[in-house]
């Protein structure tokens, strides 16, 4: 995590370097999950984020370790761009006890008290309340704290979103939404499920602030955080961006992908954000090729230590089935 | 009456234990349908809010999900809130935050985040309300693991559950019996919490065991006293926790009397009920003299009219003639 306080981004070499790096460990670590599942290391659901990691990654950059992150059943990204150990994250995704929740959550449901990291919520606008009743006690104890809440263009549909943003702005909650619209709430178009589809105009609606961003550009994504994080900081209420971007992978590992054509895919390709960025630096000679290849390295270095924790991992006991329902009372 | 003696509502007890609770616990607050400025729509935070302040008795609008969502997020966040549901109806409005969020966070998380949150909700029927203000829905509750459910039946649990809830480090809901507000006696001034892990022998007898809980007790006190006319002198259980279920006190009893009857204003079908006599089958089917009996709601929305919605409900007299019954009388 490099949160800072300030309200713009520097592009410093090291701030480079750290986008750079962020970026690509979730690149990298996503592409070996898919791998894993193939091979049948992952199961149950998983969700990609590949294509969106500007997102996550630009908007971390403006939190403090302070901060709470709320995020969705795709939510790898977010986990590793808050700081959550990616040997910990790998482990969970195989649902061996040393994951980060234990191995009882597997990848849609990663969680992280160190880093204020409060899942890898499955159910869509599930996590919303949560991020309001977050920031209510922050407000309530007056720390100086904000909540980011994560979630799709689906979830605009539910009426949790709308419930959490008139509570929001009617208490002046600090919490950042973040609807990351990639255009499709798994199969269905988001044309197919909005009467109004320009989403930032429904929070305006409720009065908050917000705005729309090109969610494939980190520096723009990092900006507009900056931004709100600050309005936010200084007693604005809540504050939100409408991420435009779209998801390069299937919904999940079983999804067909018949509800969209190649040529759209292939498209939005072109905007990959990673890549993107990663040209931009490489255009501008922000960064030495060598500079760069040694943050591939170090990737790959972290992707396969991350793997071979989770293979050295171990299986629950059976025995311990019904721990962790219920939490014993303090004597 | 004497000093350390006060008389009061059930009502009144559950202001004076949500006061006790904010005055002793600063993370402490009330939020909810009309807690603040209409007085709670049972009048149970009447005064509240001048005492306290709009901080701590917070009005909401009405968002069930929002409100009980962001109970769970200010108890993440170190808050110890009590969130206030106008009835268990509502309450279906607000299923997606307890039942996936409330009950599973603790677990999901691999024990890391655990959820200090305490519902109250008003349950069951008998206002004439009709069919969607009336129903009995703790039992779907206590079908949830990673909750506990309550039920407040008498003055002293009405004035000690809810600090012992809060105490506790899990979700738990309170279900309040809206029959039972305006039910007035004496607690102990200094009362407050209260065990809320055992059922409670609220009557010894030794030939039966009638089982009941909340707004039920009442029904299953009366029906022993009928009883006792006939000379059958029924023990009356009040379960108080819903979940967990105290088998021990229900088993211990039926093994006693070797006939049991089981008292829930939730529907037969699938209900607590059925939950509590398959416990008592499981543990103690050799020493049963009769089979057990259920005495519960009639199979139907609560209907409006005072009549029929009396005769769907358990009675002291059914409650009477099926413990008759297990004793083949």
């Amino acid at each position: 995590m490099t949160g800072t306080t300030d309200t713009k981004p520097h592009l410093t070499r090291p701030h480079l370097q750290t986008l750079l790096l962020a970026l690509l460990r979730i690149r990298r670590f996503e592409e070996k999950c898919a791998e894993l599942y193939q091979r049948e290391k992952i199961r149950g659901f998983l969700h990609l984020y590949i294509g969106e990691e500007a997102i996550a990654v630009g908007v971390m950059q403006a939190l403090t370790p302070a901060d709470a992150v709320v995020a969705t059943y795709r939510e790898h990204g977010h986990a590793l761009a808050r700081g959550v150990a990616m040997p910990a994250l790998m482990a969970e995704m195989y649902g061996k006890q040393e994951g980060c929740s234990g191995g009882r959550g597997g990848s849609m449901h990663v969680f992280d008290a160190a880093t204020r990291f409060y899942g890898g919520n499955a159910i869509v606008g599930g996590g919303l309340p949560i991020a309001i009743g977050l920031g209510l006690a922050d407000l309530m104890q007056k720390r100086p704290n904000v909540t980011v809440c994560f979630f799709g263009e689906g979830a605009v549909a539910e009426g949790e979103f709308h419930e959490s943003m008139n509570l929001a702005e009617l208490w002046k909650l600090p919490v950042l939404f973040v609807c990351e619209n990639n255009l499709y709430a798994m199969g269905t178009a988001l044309s197919l499920s909005e009467s109004e589809t320009d989403i930032h105009l429904k929070a305006q609606s409720y009065r908050i602030p917000s705005e729309a961003v090109d969610g494939m550009d980190v520096v723009a994504v990092e900006a507009a955080a900056r931004r709100s994080v600050a309005a936010i900081r200084a007693g604005g209420g809540p504050q939100f961006l409408e991420c435009r971007t779209y998801r390069f992978r299937p919904h999940s590992m079983f999804d067909a992908e018949l509800y969209r054509a190649k040529a759209e895919v292939e498209e939005w390709k072109k905007k990959d954000p990673n890549l993107r960025f990663e040209t931009w630096v490489r255009e501008n000679e922000l960064l030495h090729a060598d500079e760069l290849q040694a943050i591939e390295d170090q990737v790959a270095r972290e992707v396969s230590e991350a793997v071979a924790f989770a293979e050295a991992g171990t299986w629950e006991p059976v025995e311990q089935l019904t721990r962790g329902v219920l939490m014993e009372a303090k004597a | 009456m004497s000093a350390g003696i006060t008389k009061i509502t059930y009502r009144e007890a559950m202001r004076a234990a949500i006061r006790d609770a904010l005055n002793s616990e600063p993370r402490a607050f009330l939020m909810g349908e009309d807690v603040g400025r209409y007085g709670g729509c049972y009048a149970v935070s009447k005064g509240l809010l001048a005492e306290f302040g709009p901080e701590r008795i917070r009005d909401t609008p009405l968002s069930e999900s929002a409100f009980v969502g962001a109970g769970i997020g200010a108890a993440l966040g170190g808050m110890r809130p009590i969130v206030e549901i106008m009835t268990v109806n509502f309450s279906l409005l607000a299923l997606d935050q307890i039942v996936n969020n409330a009950a599973t966070l603790l677990h999901m998380s691999g024990g890391q985040f655990n959820v200090p949150l305490v519902v109250r909700m008003a349950t069951g029927a008998g206002r004439q309300l009709a069919a969607q203000h009336s129903h009995s829905l703790e039992g779907w509750y206590a079908h949830i693991p990673g909750i506990k459910v309550l039920a407040p039946a008498t003055l002293e649990d009405a004035r000690g559950m809810l600090a012992s809830a809060l105490r506790d480090p899990n979700p738990v809901f309170l279900f309040e019996h809206v029959m039972l507000y305006n039910m007035e006696g004496e607690v102990a001034a200094d009362a407050g919490a209260v065990d809320i892990t055992k059922a409670a022998v609220r009557r010894p007898g030794k030939d039966v065991t009638l089982i009941a809980y909340g707004g039920t007790l009442h029904k299953a006190l009366a029906a022993a006293d009928l009883l006792a006319k006939d000379g059958i002198a029924a023990e009356v259980i009040d379960l108080r926790s819903l979940r967990p279920l105290d088998t021990a006190t229900i088993i211990g009893s039926v093994m006693k009397t070797r006939r049991a009857v089981v008292v829930d204003e939730g529907w037969k079908t699938g209900g607590l009920s059925a939950e509590i006599s398959a416990l008592i089958t499981e543990h103690a089917f050799y020493s049963l003299d009769a089979p057990v009996a259920r005495v519960c709601t009639a199979e139907v929305p609560i209907p409006y009219p005072h009549h029929l919605e009396q005769a769907a409900l358990p009675q002291p007299e059914t409650v009477a003639a099926a413990a008759r019954g297990t004793l083949g009388r």
